[in-house]
């Protein structure tokens, strides 16, 4: 049986990592979570990304999520708001994307034009 | 919807759009009575009178994206599928409540679906929100309450991935000890 008195020992854990981490909110991930958006499947998105980071020990960009964003015919839809400040919205996702962009977006910067609106609408 | 976990996602959605800051959910499940209910209150911005008699109309928004709103029409129309039905209450500036309610046994009764996914969903993108899980089967009950997770967190977020493990576990051990055997599709 769980308890909440487990929670001291997970606080205590990480605590001496928290400390170490620097403010760096400049990234986030914004998931569409409308009802267009969830019964895209955007719940398995978004913590597929929570999943990924921490696999990652990525801790600080933080994920959020907003209502529709209107073209709900692409959901799932992810928007990434860069360091740079531009933003990249991915279309259609699925959890095995997720881990992609992860990879090669907000690890490496590399933006997966592939997965992006502006591709989607020229199928 | 495929399950009943994401229409509570759906409809605490609304409730994070009218700016609440405390949302509950509470799941019942009499299996004498063969009656499952769920409620989500809020203390959002509420509606008035005359929002809240075309809510369920798909038609109504409040939203500019779209004209149309499918959240509450489609939980309406879950409910309604397993002989249940759908009543919003609302005060405007003091809440809304919608609970729906479904047949246990009815054969087009949505699975209850992922609970601690959904909260875990909520969390991450609103950490500053007061969630509350009440589960009940009339015999036991299963309470959880961001707040207290954070009065033992003290200074560690509410967001820290291994703080969201340990509440999806907690939530889903909740669970299955209230609704095993209650509920068909969770085994006790």
């Amino acid at each position: 049986m769980k308890s909440l008195a487990e929670l001291e020992e997970i606080r205590k854990k990480t605590l001496e990592q928290i400390s170490l981490r620097t403010d760096n909110h400049e990234m986030r991930v914004v998931v569409g979570m409308a009802t267009c958006g969830i019964a895209a499947g955007a719940r398995t998105v978004m913590n597929a990304f929570v999943e990924e980071f921490k696999k990652r020990n990525i801790s600080d960009v933080p994920v959020t999520m907003t209502g529709c964003i209107g073209v709900c015919r692409l959901e799932p839809i992810v928007e990434i708001m860069d360091r740079d400040g531009s933003k990249v919205t991915y279309v259609k996702m699925t959890p095995e994307k997720v881990a992609r962009v992860v990879a090669e977006h907000i690890v490496n910067g590399r933006v997966c034009i592939d997965l992006t609106i502006g591709e989607a609408d020229k199928k | 919807m495929r399950d009943l976990s994401l229409h509570l996602l759906d409809i605490a959605q609304n409730s994070i759009t009218a700016g609440a800051s405390k949302i509950g959910v509470s799941i019942c499940a009499d299996k004498e009575r063969d009656l499952l209910e769920l409620e989500i209150t809020d203390n959002g911005i509420g509606m008035d009178e005359c929002f809240l008699k075309e809510v369920v109309n798909p038609f109504v928004t409040t939203r500019d994206t779209r004209r149309v709103g499918l959240g509450i029409p489609l939980f309406e129309a879950s409910a309604r599928r397993a002989s249940g039905e759908l009543r919003v209450t609302s005060e405007k500036y003091v809440g809304t409540t919608v609970s729906a309610d479904f047949k246990i046994s009815h054969i087009d009764r949505l699975p209850l679906g992922d609970i601690a996914q959904t909260l875990a969903a909520l969390i991450t993108a609103r950490p500053e929100i007061e969630f509350k899980l009440i589960l009940t089967n009339k015999k036991d009950s299963f309470d959880f309450n961001t707040s207290d997770v954070k009065i033992r967190l003290g200074e560690v977020p509410i967001t820290e991935p291994q703080v969201l493990t340990w509440i999806c576990e907690y939530v889903n051990e909740g669970v299955k000890t209230i609704f095993g055997g209650v509920l068909d599709e969770i085994l006790s």
